[in-house]
This record gives C-alpha cells, sequence and structure tokens, in this order.
C-alpha cells in the first residue's frame, strides 16, 4: 500500500519537475527543479530496494553535481531570462515520431524476455551495500578502476579548461576593461 | 501492485521529457539539464529492472552511468566557461562559427 502511494507521488511530482526543468526559461528554476527531482529519484531507488543505489544518487547527483552546476553558474548571468528561438516543428516532430518508434519496441521487448535468467542475482539474507561490493569488487572490477580513471582525466580536464586565466576578466575584453577604470578615475 | 511495466513507463515518460528539452533548448546550459534528465530516466528502468529480475548487473550499469554523468559534467562546464569567456554567450545560434 505504502509502495503504491510513494511510487504514484514520487512519479508525479518528478515528471512534474522534469518539466519545469526543460521549460523554464530561468536558469535558476531550472537547476532547482532539477535538484529537487533528482532527490525524488533516489526515492524510487529505495523503494525498489536499491539502498546504496539511492544513496549514491543523493551524494553524487545532488551533493556534486548540482553543486557544480551552481558554481558554474556563477560564471553566467543567472538572473536573465533565456531567450531561444524556437526550432522547425516539423523536424521536432519528426524526430519525436522515431523516439515514439523506439519507445514501443523497447515496451515490446519485456514481452519476449521471460527465458531471462539473472546474471549475478542478489544474494538472500545480504544487504544490498555488501551484495553490490560483493558484486562490484569481484565482477566488475576492471570497469571500476577505468571509472576511477576516467573520473581522474575529468578532474584535471575541467581544472585546466576553467581555471585557466581565471583571474582575468570573463569578458576576455582589456581594452574594454581599461575604459570602465578611465572613466571611474574621471569620476 | 506495482510492476516492472509501472516504472518502465514512467522512465519512458521522463526520457521523452529529456528528449523534448534537448530538441527544442538552444542555449547550451539547459541543453546540459535536458542531458541529465534523460541519464537519470534510464537509470530508473535500469534499477526496476535490476528488482524484478533480481540481478545485480542493472544497478552496476547505474553506478556506472552515474559516473560518466559526473565525468561528462565536470568537462563539459569546463568547455562551457571557456566558451562563454570566448562568446559572451551560450546560445548555440551565436555559437555556430562554422557556416558554410
Amino acid at each position: 500500500m505504502y509502495e503504491i502511494v510513494a511510487f504514484y507521488l514520487f512519479s508525479a511530482l518528478t515528471i512534474g519537475l522534469f518539466l519545469v526543468t526543460v521549460l523554464s526559461k530561468n536558469v535558476l528554476y531550472a537547476m532547482t527543479s532539477l535538484a529537487a527531482a533528482m532527490v525524488l529519484i533516489s526515492g524510487f531507488f529505495f523503494i525498489l530496494g536499491a539502498d546504496f543505489l539511492g544513496v549514491v544518487q543523493l551524494i553524487v547527483y545532488v551533493g556534486a553535481i548540482m553543486a557544480l552546476y551552481a558554481f558554474a553558474m556563477m560564471f553566467f548571468d543567472a538572473t536573465r531570462d533565456i531567450k531561444e528561438k524556437n526550432t522547425n516543428p516539423a523536424l521536432v516532430f519528426l524526430l519525436g515520431g522515431l523516439s515514439a518508434l523506439v519507445l514501443v519496441l523497447m515496451f515490446a521487448a519485456p514481452i519476449h524476455s521471460d527465458a531471462i535468467t539473472a546474471l549475478y542475482p542478489m544474494t538472500e539474507g545480504v544487504g544490498n551495500a555488501q551484495d553490490v561490493g560483493m558484486v562490484l569488487f569481484t565482477k566488475y572490477l576492471v570497469p571500476f578502476e577505468v571509472a576511477a580513471l576516467m573520473l581522474l582525466v575529468a578532474m584535471i580536464a575541467g581544472i585546466i579548461l576553467a581555471g585557466k586565466k581565471m583571474d582575468d576578466s570573463l569578458t576576455e575584453d582589456m581594452e574594454a576593461d581599461d575604459e570602465i577604470m578611465i572613466v571611474k578615475d574621471k569620476k | 501492485m506495482i510492476g516492472l511495466s509501472h516504472y518502465l513507463i514512467v522512465s519512458a515518460i521522463i526520457f521523452s521529457i529529456g528528449l523534448v528539452g534537448v530538441l527544442r533548448r538552444r542555449n547550451l546550459l539547459m541543453l546540459f539539464f535536458a542531458t541529465e534528465v534523460m541519464l537519470n530516466a534510464v537509470n530508473i528502468a535500469f534499477a526496476a529492472i535490476s528488482h524484478y529480475y533480481n540481478d545485480l548487473t542493472g544497478q552496476m550499469f547505474a553506478f556506472f552511468i552515474i559516473a560518466i554523468a559526473a565525468s561528462e559534467v565536470a568537462v563539459g562546464l569546463g568547455i562551457l566557461i571557456v566558451l562563454y569567456k570566448k562568446h559572451g554567450s551560450l546560445d548555440l545560434d551565436d555559437l555556430a562559427s562554422m557556416r558554410g
């Protein structure tokens, strides 16, 4: 009973918040609703018994990624509304139709998948975090290390891209800054 | 009772929302948000399939998707900051400098 209520509540709130994210003209509203929806998605994971995945979702997505977005938004003008030119509607309809076709095929697939057997079945009487750890550090050790290396490379790339000339003005137009300084001096 | 198809339908709806965002957004930061929406939709589907087939592989895939999303955001935001420094705008129409 609680599962049903929680599922419908979480799905309605998540879909609404993601709609705000996609349709809002304000970057700040979009980012806030995205963070809230990600918290609710971790609720889905807790319902599904994937406790460790839910905790990782909270720490990494809500804690790290959204904080990164919030810091990056300090570089951009977040208060101004975004003006966007809408794209060709015929193209959007064509691509939407194609993706709907793919979705129908995706839904049809589980009907034929009764013969699926679990590759790494969950162990009875063992907590989810322990179970995940056992599979992750035996069967998925190499992908895990590669992911760690990839995160290191991404961190170095982020530091180099964003940290270069951090002291300079964002407009990259030093003469304009000099003019502003001159005007200030005159006053 | 909530079945696998419930979760897959919710996941498909969220994925479609993200796809609409990718198609109609012209601002690069908003495009990144729409990508995050799509990645989260796939994570829900993986966790649901993992639960209903009693298999841990789906959760493993979701972990690696989260790791990829984190590194994508780190590199992507660095590139966004460089682009903003260079052009003063994040609109895709302003950034189209290779027009033939």
